[in-house]
Formats: structure tokens, sequence, C-alpha cells
């Protein structure tokens, strides 16, 4: 389903270029659940943005259920992370000021799905996180691992075939990071393709598989290890 | 995504920051008012102007002395003296002269009238009989100057309801009493009804006299200021017009009419002039206050500016969740254009406002425009387009790694 063929990316400032990924190639499967973990700067994040349709490479290809993603349009770019990509993020990006489920339904409004049938979809969402007493709470009123667990109700809401998690566990406490974990791998058991960026190892143990890249480059990718069970 | 959502996120968004979102939305609302109370007291002021003009008298022909070439309105204010109570009597009886129903000589002048210890400073016009009928004039009491008085130098005087409150504040009624004008003794015979008039020829505020009384004892001089012709009817204005020219320019021995020593300029000349003057002012001053709508709108754009930057997080997210840039471009014209239309109608209502007063306080009639309405709602949302579209486009160009980075 997604294939990395020989993908560079560099960042030209004023002055320096910044290779932050060189030559990269791997495939990732239907119903894989793959960790990516490096230290700092290696490339994690640049890694996650053209996974997740937000940027395209500087070279190379990368090809998403059969389409190559760099030659595609900025609009059906925006499809495509509508459709069939639901973000984590790190800052969990949550609007401000406003009810957990607004923020849930957010990608629903940009998504044609019917307004009688958006909040419908998101409190069955919210609950499914744990969140279903906290809907009506704006961001400022619950903690990071709730916040987090919105953004999780956010990214399944458009029921994406991948989700992709920049550090999820990066802003939270230990003891809410292993709930994230659970949410993860239970849903990886009903199907969703996972892709989690982590530079923590006992958090990387929650996957299947585990790439690990440095400089830019994957160093070693492996599926050889005993999955660590999060409850 | 529907219009009903821009719209309620949009709003949502507005009243976020309700201090930014009022301070934006003055800049529209003091020019939007500006445009309207200035289009509408335009319009009231050319419309009483033009009331006016139409009450001095219908189907008027007016004859004053000075080249039309030369400008005869400002001529004739010179005091030029080639029009006579004789040209005046010749197109009455002239057999050429056959569209006139009424004709009228006058000769008017400011002077200082005095009763008792009240004065007043006002118009003095030496008229004849037929001046009640050429002005469309009627009297409130006692009888206007007959012929007599006009053959005889009749020390008589009839005076205007504004006259007679000046004069006579007490309520004392003013006929058979005597007032001076220019030290000359007068019996008021009579009192003409209010017109209601202001401003500039205010038929309420004048001291009639008999026309010969005026040139000889008064004034001292043997020429008059106008003669004032009603046409038979407003088909025949132009043949009256014509008939009056050919005699005056044979009367005076002026072959060429280019030299004409007199002009002749009907209702509709005059009207046409002041209408051209007043709408020029109106044209200009809207010019002003398009000015600080222009400003406004850059104002609208400025916030938008600021708000694309501070809101360069939440786009980069919407674009990530799946916003496409139209979605984005709309988000933010919406609410450009909401700020806007809301200084549209506060700045219509300000107008309005403004234009009641001002026209109270200068006793115009009001008029309400519809036309300034419609300008009001149509620039301010136009404006909401032109001045929104930059920062709109901005936002939806916005890469959304870059925007979710931002910090
Ligand atoms: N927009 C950018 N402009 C320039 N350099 C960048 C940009 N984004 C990332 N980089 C650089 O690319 C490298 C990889 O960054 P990143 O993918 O964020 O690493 P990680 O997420 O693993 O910490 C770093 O050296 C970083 O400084
Ligand atoms: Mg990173």
């Amino acid at each position: 389903m997604i294939q990395i063929k020989n993908v560079s990316k560099v960042y030209r400032n004023d002055t320096v270029e910044t290779k932050a990924l060189d030559d990269v190639a791997f495939e990732i499967k239907k119903g894989e659940f793959v960790a990516i973990m490096g230290p700092s700067g290696s490339g994690k994040s640049t890694l996650m943005h053209i996974l997740g349709a937000l940027d395209t490479p500087t070279s190379g290809t990368y090809i998403l259920d059969g389409e190559e993603v760099g030659k595609l349009s900025d609009d059906k770019l925006a499809e495509i992370r509508n459709k069939k990509i639901g973000f984590v993020f790190q800052a969990f990006n949550l609007l401000p000021r406003t009810t957990a489920m607004k923020n849930v339904m957010l990608p629903m409004v940009y998504g044609d799905v019917a307004k009688s049938e958006r909040e419908a979809r998101a409190k069955k969402y919210l609950e499914m996180v744990g969140l279903g007493d906290r809907m009506q709470h704006t961001s400022s009123q619950l903690s990071g691992g709730q916040m987090q667990r919105v953004a999780i109700a956010r990214s399944l809401v458009m029921d994406p075939a991948i989700i992709l998690a920049d550090e999820p566990t990066g802003n939270i406490a230990s003891n809410q990071a292993s709930e994230i974990m659970a949410i993860f791998q239970d849903l990886n058991e009903q199907g969703h393709t996972i892709i989690m960026i982590t530079h923590e190892p006992d958090i990387a143990e929650h996957a299947k598989r585990i790439i690990h890249i440095k400089d830019g480059k994957i160093v070693k990718d492996s599926d050889k290890h005993s999955q660590r069970r999060a409850k | 995504m529907e219009f009903g959502e821009i719209l309620s996120e949009a709003l949502t968004a507005l009243t976020i920051n309700k201090m930014r979102t009022g301070l934006a939305t003055l800049g529209i609302i003091i020019g939007i008012g500006a445009v309207i109370a200035l289009i509408s007291l335009g319009q009231s002021g050319q419309k009483a102007v033009e009331s006016q003009i139409q009450s001095l008298g219908s189907n008027l022909l007016t004859v004053i002395p000075g080249s039309p070439n030369s400008g005869g309105i400002r001529q004739a204010a010179g005091g030029l003296t080639t029009l006579t109570y004789d040209d005046a009597k010749a197109i009455t009886t002239s057999a050429t002269v056959t569209d006139v129903a009424n004709v009228s000589a006058e000769l008017s002048r400011r002077a200082q009238v005095t009763s008792g210890k009240n004065n007043t400073n006002t118009q003095i016009i030496g008229v004849t009989p037929s001046y009640l009928t050429v002005h469309n004039l009627s009297m409130q009491s006692g009888s206007f100057i007959i012929q007599r008085d006009v053959d005889s130098l009749g020390k008589v005087v009839v005076i205007g309801p504004q006259v007679v409150s000046d004069l006579f504040g007490d309520g004392s009624n003013p006929i058979g009493q005597t007032i001076r004008v220019n030290k000359l003794a007068l019996k008021v015979i009579g009192v003409t009804a209010s017109k209601g008039g202001s401003g500039f020829m205010n038929q309420d505020d004048m001291v009639f006299v008999p026309l010969t009384t005026a040139q000889k004892q008064l004034f001292g001089v043997d020429y008059l200021s106008a003669i004032s012709i009603q046409a038979k009817s407003d088909k025949v204005m132009t043949d009256a017009q014509d008939q009056v020219g050919y005699l005056l320019l044979s009367r005076h021995k002026i072959g060429n009419p280019a030299q004409a020593d007199f002009s002749i300029l009907s209702q509709q000349d005059i009207m046409g002039a002041a209408s051209s003057i007043t709408g020029t002012f109106t044209a200009l001053l809207s010019g002003i206050a398009a000015i600080s709508l222009v400003v406004g709108g850059i104002g609208i754009m400025n916030i938008m500016l600021v708000t694309v930057v501070e809101r360069t997080r939440e786009i980069g997210l919407r674009k990530a969740l799946g916003a496409k840039k139209k979605s984005v471009i709309q988000q933010f014209l919406v609410e450009s254009i909401i700020l806007t239309m809301l200084g549209g109608v506060l700045g219509m209502v300000l107008g309005m406002v403004l234009s009641v007063a001002v026209s109270k306080i200068i006793n115009l009639p009001f008029v309400i425009s519809f036309q300034a309405i419609a300008l009001a709602i149509g620039v301010s949302g136009g404006i909401g387009i032109l001045f929104g579209w930059y920062p709109a486009r901005k936002a939806s160009n916005l890469s959304p790694i870059e925007a979710l980075r931002y910090e």
C-alpha cells in the first residue's frame, strides 16, 4: 500500500542545504504497525510529512495505493489527507477554545460527510477513546493524555486506512502514554495501518516492526521482535 | 462545506476578538456613514433648490441685463442698466409677442427697513401688480400693489410674513401701520401668504413697493433688475422666449443676437445651473468620503493579514485535515465580508442619523436615498472582497507543514 523508492528530501535555506532524507526506500503493507525510530534531527518528521502527503520529496517516488503522490495537485493531496490518512501530532494541534466534539467533527466538515451524521460519528469515536463524558470540554479543560485521545478520535472519524502519529506520547505523562498505545494496538487489530514516530525505545516496542533511521538514512529495519502489549 | 457553516464559523472567529472586530469595522462605519450622509444631504439640498426655483412661478422666463455669452447670472448681480420699464410694457403690448401671459417688471435691492424700534435688512422689490400672478404669490391679508400705486409713485408697501414677524413681533396688525424703507415712510397695505421658503430667494422675507417708487424715490435709478415673464403654457416656453428676445433686440437696436445686452433664462436653465452646482458639490464631498472608505478597506486588510498570521497554525491544521484552498479562501473572505457589511449597515444607520440631524438643523427636506443604501451595501461588500482577497489567498497558500511548525 505504501512504497517509498529512493526518496530524498533536501531543505535549502539561503546558504545552507540540509539533506533531511537521503535515498530512503521501504514498503509498508496494509495492517502493519510500524515504529520509526531515530535520534532527534534524523529526519523522522520529514519522513512522516512525506508519508502524510503534507509534503513532497525532492527526488524519488512515493506511491500510495498505486498513485504517485508527488505528481498530485494541492487539492488532490488535501483529499488524500482527508480520506486516507489520520494524523496524530506530538503537539495535539486541537483548535483552541473549541469543544472536543467540534474538534473531532472538523475533518468531516472538509470530507463532505452529511451534517446529520457528523455528531453521531464524533460521539462514537470519542466514546471509543474513553472521552464520552468530556465531549463538551474545550482543550484547555483537558489533560495532555485526554487532548491526545481527542486527536486520535479526530484522526479516526474519516475511517482512514492509515494512521500517522508523530511522537504521540512526546508531550504526555508516561502512565497516559500506555493508554494511547493500547488504543493504537486495538486499532491495528481492527485493520488500520499504523505508522508511529518515536525516539523512545519502550514506546517503539509496542509496534510490530521498527525502522531505525539516522542522518536521513535507514540503518535498521526489523520485524523480528516481540511486540509489547499495552494492556 | 455549506454556506451556513462557513458563516457560523466566521461569526465565531469574529466574536473571539470583539475589540479587534469593532476597530476593524470602525473605518468602514465612518467611511460609509460619511458617504451616505453626504449623498443624502446633497440630494436633499438639490431638492430644496429645485422646489424653491419651482415656487418662484410656473412657466417662468426671466430676462436679466447682461450678455448671455459673458455669464448673465454673474453680471446681473453687478447691476447692468439695459432693461427698462418701457421694455416690460412693450412686451405686454407688442403684437409679435403672442405666447406671453403676464409680464412683471422688477427692481430689487437690499435695504434697511424699520418700524419703530425694530429693523431688518431685507430684499426690497419694486413691482407691478402682475408680480403676484407671475410668481405664484397670494395674499394673507390686505391687498397687493395696484396699477394706480405704480402710476402715482404711491407710498405703500406690501410685506412678507417673515418681515411681519421681524418688525411686528408683538403680534400687532401691520396693516395700516407705517414702516420706513431707506427713511422713506410707507404705509403697509398687505401681507403676502407664506411660501415656507428658506435660504436664497426666500419669498417670505421680502418687501414689495410700487416699481416707480422704488426706482425714483428709494434707489434713484431708471432701470430694472429683471423682467419676469409667464408664458401661456409650458409648451410655448421656447416660442415666448424667441418672441421676447427679438422684440428686445430690435428695441435695443442690436442686429447680432450674440451681442445681446440681456439674457433670457428659463426655469430649466436656472434649475440646471443650480443642480449642476449642488451636484458638483455632492460629487466632490462624496469623493472625499470615498477616500475614507478606501482607508477603511485598507484597515480591514490589515486586520485580516494579522489574523492570518495569528491563525497560521490553525490554517495549517485545517489543511492537514483536508481543507482545500477554496475552503480556506472562503473562510477568510466571508470573515472580511462580514466585517465590512457589518460596518456598512452600521455606517448606513450613522449616515442616516447624521443626515436627518443636519437637515433638521439647516431646515432641508430629508431624502432617504435608496441608491445610497444600495451603494453602502454593495460598496462595503465589494470592499470586503477586494481587501479580503489578498489575506485569504495568502492563508490558502500556506504550506500545511510550515503552518504547523509555526510558533
Ligand atoms: N523546513 C525546514 N527547513 C530547513 N531544515 C529543516 C526543515 N525541517 C527540518 N529540517 C532539518 O532537517 C533535519 C531533519 O529534521 P526532522 O525531520 O524534523 O527530524 P526529527 O523529526 O527526526 O527530529 C534536521 O536537521 C532539521 O533541522
Ligand atoms: Mg520530529
